[in-house]
């Protein structure tokens, strides 16, 4: 599998995700947000945390029009995939490859913590290395998480079993207790908490290399 | 444009007092210039002079087979084997955060960052240590508030995890915040970036962010005691941007590979003027400056306002000049200005030019070299009286004083709005001790702590001075780390007067010998005097940062008690009362002498229980609140009871120095007081942990209430 991480001024997490990635077996390349080209023969694209642009304007607002913006869309429409965590979920809403939001959080505050997830669909190439269900421990870090989307555009987010992580205790006042959402054809995943940073047991716990490996067996054999 | 008359009202407003205004006018035999006097005040005033503490900064222990580079530069670098290095400082941002608790905040942080990778250095580690008025003061809550959300603002955006640090609350800070920044990077020991210019007619660049107006006089209000003309000082403080920082670090980092970087230098207070003159002066070289071509976000800025900006994000450094065309793409990048606004000199000169007209004209060594230092009257901080008896409390009522209160309670309102994982090595988080952060691609780690107790330095300079390094040293210890070196920030009032002067003395020697029995030399440090508000000085505050190695993280000590664990104590146990948490927080007293520190036992007591890593579980050091606030923490922490079988207050609560609290194993216990014996160091079981209540002697409660007490208390005092 060879894996794209997009890194623009402002990204912080995009070594740690090239980290996780290469530790599942991916081959990574490292992006500059003024590259307007995904480099060939990329299976995933990584969009990672942090503040890009410094988070001006809105979180991830300025990073979705950025030279690299378009390219990463396009490879999108193409039916490729992309994983946002944190900074990068919100880039990935604001360029509408996943549909609602993230506000501030309800508490106002910055929150940093591990936190309890459920998992709440194994329908996806991201969370199929996960049981139904289960409980996992991946951090948060953010002052934006705060998920939101209008009833309707969460009846069809339920209906299509496309939300893919829970809160199981919501952090941010996210609807729905909502970590994570998958795209129409499941290949594109926004989360807030970091998996990247739950990759080996020396961090705390190991919860996140579950997903890294679950792409690296799809992405492999596809 | 017509520049003010030299005055003594003017001379005066620049902190400079007569005989060194004299001294000015003997230096360069005439009277200065406008933008002359703003350099001259900028480079003399305490905050980059040290005039009143470099007599005794000297006498301090900096030497070690470990250090690379001790103080003077951006930061202290110490040797961590394979060819690496670890580069850190703590520097204070006292005053402007009690004027402007988030910016004033979030640039100490900014500053701290850019002094450690100024040296080649990636950030891999924060901590903060705040002080702050009682929470009941009408300015406190606001302070908190600020001071946390700018801390963490800076930090998250720039991405280096917060791992520790200290907060407590007093009354002499009602006045007079304490914010002191630490930053630790990771550098290849033999690519460390120094400050000294080499090289005549060398290209000096300016990097990062454009000039402003924000900061100009910051350092000399920053060397001044408040008084209710304060919220006048506002536009001092400097506005910080996190996200140009973070591109200036990868930018410098990028630069500094390319081999263009003969020398340079972060811009930190009295900005330009201090990092010019420092690269030329430890150079040997003049510098000549042409302010028109410095990137400016003002207009019609003066060359005073120029020299003395405290706009953040910026560097200045001389250039190789064959790689002129390579640095400038780096920077053209990362979308950062890149400017040559001058050149070094042969000559001992600082020439100043601006449209044409000579601004400044001085000799650039003089201006370090010649900076007036005071050898300030002091006087020994008498002895300190009995400490009174304490009045009756039971054991529990006793923790729940401690528990109950902001200064013990647990800190998660705090650093769960730090970022403390980013960089994905962060091996122990905040909360219970020492931070770990892994060696990025290895099996090594470092841990970092920040302690210091301003009671005891108020009550006893000396051993004051000495217990913050020892329980720098054994918080360091208590998670199977080395020590390796310290920094220090030492806080204090007005120099001016004798008392004051005597505690910095006192102090100063305490730390000194401390560092010298525990191996852990000073490699930078900071001194931020004048906390005083109305004539009414802080606790004299040292705080000591300190970094321990971990040569593989099968030496991390971190683990938690499980049911049936045995709770021992390392070291001998007086029940000394006198200062102690317990009487503050359940009595508002704060009398007697503090603990005296026996540093030959810090050091046995240490070395033994790093000696035994493989017998013990989990430790903490003994530090405020003894031995029961520590063994509530770590029951607390892993969720079970704890019974101490000790029920008398001074036992469980007082304060003797050289102790940790380890967790064993049945088995473990056993074999660990055979090595003991042998060892000759002090071992006594003390309880056990099980069960769900919380039982000192005959008295409990309930783990379940004492943790909600423990988990809500910071949040109510702050929040209200």
């Amino acid at each position: 599998m060879k894996a794209a991480v997009i890194t623009f001024p402002g990204s912080n997490c995009d070594r740690d995700l090239s980290v996780a990635f290469a530790q599942a077996g991916a081959e990574v390349v490292k992006v500059w947000h003024k590259e307007t080209e995904i480099p060939a023969g990329v299976d995933i694209i990584g969009v990672p945390g942090g503040f890009s642009y410094g988070d001006y304007l809105r979180c991830g607002a300025i990073a979705s029009r950025s030279p690299i913006g378009q390219a990463v869309a396009d490879f999108a429409a193409r039916g490729g995939y992309v994983i946002g965590i944190c900074n990068g979920f919100q880039v990935l809403t604001e360029m509408q490859l996943l549909p609602g939001a993230l506000m501030r959080n309800a508490g106002l505050k910055f929150v940093s913590k591990p936190l309890a997830l459920r998992v709440a669909t194994t329908e996806s190439a991201f969370t199929s290395g996960y049981e139904p269900g289960q409980e996992i421990v991946i951090p948060v870090a953010h002052h934006d998480g705060n998920y939101q989307i209008d009833a309707e555009g969460l009846a069809r987010l339920e209906g299509e079993d496309r939300v893919a992580f829970r809160y199981v205790e919501n952090p941010n006042g996210s609807v729905d207790d909502i970590a994570g959402v998958l795209s129409e054809n499941r290949r594109v995943l926004g989360m807030m908490p970091h998996p990247e940073r739950a990759i080996e047991n020396a961090q705390g716990g190991a919860d996140g290399a579950a997903l890294f490996r679950a792409l690296t067996q799809v992405l492999e054999t596809a | 444009m017509n520049e003010p008359q030299i005055t003594p009202d003017l001379i005066a407003a620049h902190g400079l007092k007569p005989d060194e205004y004299d001294r000015i006018l003997e230096i360069i035999g005439r009277e200065p210039t406008f933008t002359e006097l703003g350099i001259f005040s900028a480079m003399w005033n305490e905050h980059c002079s040290y005039k009143s503490s470099k007599k005794w900064l000297r006498t301090l222990h900096t030497k070690g087979d470990q250090v690379i580079c001790g103080p003077g530069e951006n930061a202290g670098v110490v040797d961590i084997g394979d060819g690496q290095a670890v580069v850190f400082k703590m520097e204070s941002h006292n005053h402007p955060s009690y004027i402007e608790p988030h910016q004033g905040a979030a640039t100490g942080v900014g500053g701290i960052l850019r002094d450690v990778f100024t040296m080649g250095a990636r950030p891999i580690a924060a901590m903060d240590s705040l002080s702050f008025g009682m929470p009941d003061h009408p300015k406190t809550s606001h302070i908190v508030k600020g001071v946390v959300e700018g801390v963490g603002s800076y930090g998250n955006c720039f991405g280096v995890p917060n791992v520790g640090g200290e907060v407590r609350f007093h009354p002499s800070y009602n006045g007079n915040c304490l914010v002191n920044a630490f930053a630790a990077g990771l550098a290849d020991a033999d690519k460390i970036f120094y400050s000294a210019a080499s090289g005549i007619g060398m290209p000096v660049v300016y990097l990062g962010a454009k000039t402003g107006r924000d900061g100009v006089g910051g350092a000399t209000m920053a060397s001044a005691e408040f008084d209710d003309t304060i919220e006048e000082k506002r536009p001092t403080v400097q506005v910080g941007d996190p996200f140009t920082e973070k591109c200036l670090l990868e930018a410098c980092l990028e630069l500094m590979q390319t081999g263009a970087v003969i020398s340079i230098q972060d811009m930190g207070a009295a900005g330009l003027t201090c990092s010019a003159v420092e690269m030329g002066d430890k150079g040997g070289l003049g510098v000549k400056l042409q302010l028109d071509s410095v990137p400016q976000r003002e207009v019609d800025m003066t060359a005073y306002e120029m020299m003395l900006s405290e706009s953040q994000e910026r560097m200045l450094m001389v250039l190789n000049p064959e790689k002129e065309d390579e640095a400038r793409a780096i920077f053209e990048k990362w979308d950062l200005d890149f400017a040559i606004v001058g050149e070094t000199i042969a000559e001992d000169r600082f020439l100043i030019i601006h449209g044409n007209e000579v601004k400044a004209d001085l000799p650039l060594s003089k201006l370090s070299s010649e900076a007036p230092e005071y050898d300030r009257p002091w006087v020994e901080t008498p002895a300190a009286g009995a400490a009174p008896e304490l009045p009756e409390i039971g054991a529990i009522d006793a923790l729940r004083a401690l528990i109950g209160s902001p200064n013990y309670a647990d800190k998660s309102w705090v650093y769960e709005q730090y970022d403390t994982q980013v960089m994905g090595d962060t091996v122990r988080r905040p909360g219970l001790g020492a931070g770990v952060v892994r060696v990025h691609g290895t099996e090594k780690a470092l841990a970092f702590t920040a302690d210091v107790t301003p009671r005891y330095v108020k009550a006893n300079p000396y051993q004051g001075g000495k217990q913050a390094v020892a329980e720098a040293y054994r918080n360091l210890t208590a998670v199977g780390a080395k020590p390796l070196a310290t920094t220090d920030n030492l806080n204090f009032g007005n120099p001016e007067k004798p008392e004051i002067m005597g505690q910095f003395v006192g102090a100063i020697k305490g730390i000194d010998a401390a560092v010298r029995a525990l191996d852990m030399p000073i490699v930078s440090g900071n001194v931020s005097l004048y906390n005083e508000t109305d004539g009414t000085g802080i606790l004299p505050t040292p705080t000591i940062g300190a970094v321990g190695l971990l040569n593989s993280l099968d030496e991390l000590i971190a683990g938690l008690p499980q049911a049936g664990d045995v709770a021992m104590v390392i070291g001998e146990t007086n029940g000394h009362l006198a200062q102690s948490a317990l009487a503050f927080e359940a009595f508002g007293i704060e009398a007697g002498d503090a603990p005296e520190v026996d540093l030959e036992a810090e050091k046995r007591n240490g070395e033994f229980l790093r000696d035994n890593r493989a017998l013990v579980k989990g430790a903490t050091d003994l530090a405020d609140g003894g031995l029961a606030l520590a063994a509530f923490e770590m029951a607390e922490a892993a969720g079970i009871g704890v019974t101490l079988d000790a029920d008398d207050i001074a036992t469980l609560f007082g304060e003797d120095q050289a102790r940790y609290l380890v967790v064993c194993s049945f088995d473990q216990a056993e074999a660990l007081m055979v090595e003991a014996r042998k060892a000759e160091v002090t071992l006594t079981t003390v309880g056990r942990f099980g069960g769900d209540t919380v039982s000192f002697g005959s008295d409990s409660a309930p783990l379940a209430e004492l943790s909600d007490l423990y988990r809500s208390a910071f949040k109510a005092a702050v929040e209200g």
